[in-house]
């Protein structure tokens, strides 16, 4: 198995805000993530595809087909927006770290086709980031099935 | 569908250490451990990545709220060992040698506590140029 890596950037605004929550609640849960007005980050996504080499290529899949899929369902959706109110996927959710990684790892599953999507890894910060590994019962650890 | 998401934060903390075995001699100490050896210690800036899972709150979206993770792990690693020498001013490294990986299994057994998400594992980077994961798999040496 090889796991290929693909890095991309993106720059979105947030707020945490419950709307079950009471403001004082809100403000001692989310703190200054609260702010009504929100905030804004630098996000790096990294995408862990892993296959096995195709024989004629060399390649577990065509970069530049991975790099369309991020442009799409990524960069063209999340970049330069107030993810609470423009991306659909997250709506009703809070856009934490591990909500946005969530809503990638789901975006991105079903559009790669070769290879299987291993890991999506969203910095907000360099010192904070998740890891999603997607549904904990398939095939996605690191010591998965290799393909025959 | 129930996904498998670690959480992952860094942080930072500067000490020195002296690598020196009370069960090697004292050349042995200076042939093992080399510059690293040397009878007053050295420092580093070390770098902490603490790794946490658990089910992602509905009414918060989080694993965890940094808030807690933060304070949990400046109380229990970052207060005890920044701008301390490891080998006398942690009680666990009296014992056991400060090597990072040490440190490590330290770190790990003291962050495992914290009550709001599992530790899935502990990294250390003691330069830019190495560093040294523990994933709790073995029971190395219990809390200083």
């Amino acid at each position: 198995m090889v796991y290929l890596t693909r890095k991309i950037e993106f720059s979105a605004s947030h707020l945490y805000h419950n709307p079950a929550f009471s403001a004082e609640e809100n403000r001692r849960v989310f703190g200054k993530c609260n702010n009504p007005h929100g905030h804004g980050h630098n996000y790096v996504l990294e995408v862990t595809v892993a296959g096995e080499p195709d024989p004629a290529t060399g390649m577990v899949l065509d970069l530049k087909e991975l790099k369309e899929i991020l442009q799409r369902e990524v960069t063209d959706r999340m970049d330069h927006r107030f993810l609470n109110y423009e991306v659909a996927e997250l709506s009703g959710q809070i856009p934490t770290c591990e909500n946005i990684a969530k809503v990638i790892w789901q975006l991105l599953e079903p559009k790669i086709t070769r290879g299987e999507l291993h890991r999506v890894r969203l910095y907000e910060t360099p010192d904070l980031f998740v890891d999603c590994y997607g549904d904990k019962s398939g095939a996605v650890a690191s010591t998965g099935p290799t393909p025959e | 569908m129930e996904m498998k998401i670690h959480l992952t934060r860094r942080y930072r903390f500067a000490a020195s250490h002296r690598l020196h075995s009370a069960q090697l001699g004292e050349e042995e100490n200076r042939r093992v451990y080399g510059k690293c050896n040397n009878p007053y210690g050295h420092g580093h800036n070390y770098v902490v990545e603490i790794a946490v899972s658990g089910p992602v709150n509905p009414a918060t979206g989080m694993i965890a709220n940094l808030t807690d993770l933060d304070a949990f792990v400046e109380n229990a690693v970052i207060e005890p060992f920044d701008h301390k020498y490891l080998n006398v001013d942690v009680d666990a490294f009296r014992e056991h040698v400060p090597t990072a990986e040490n440190i490590c299994i330290e770190i790990f057994n003291r962050v495992r506590e914290f009550p709001h998400a599992k530790l899935e594992r502990v990294r250390v980077e003691e330069t830019s140029l190495n560093s040294f994961e523990y994933t709790g798999e073995t029971d190395l040496f219990s809390a200083g």
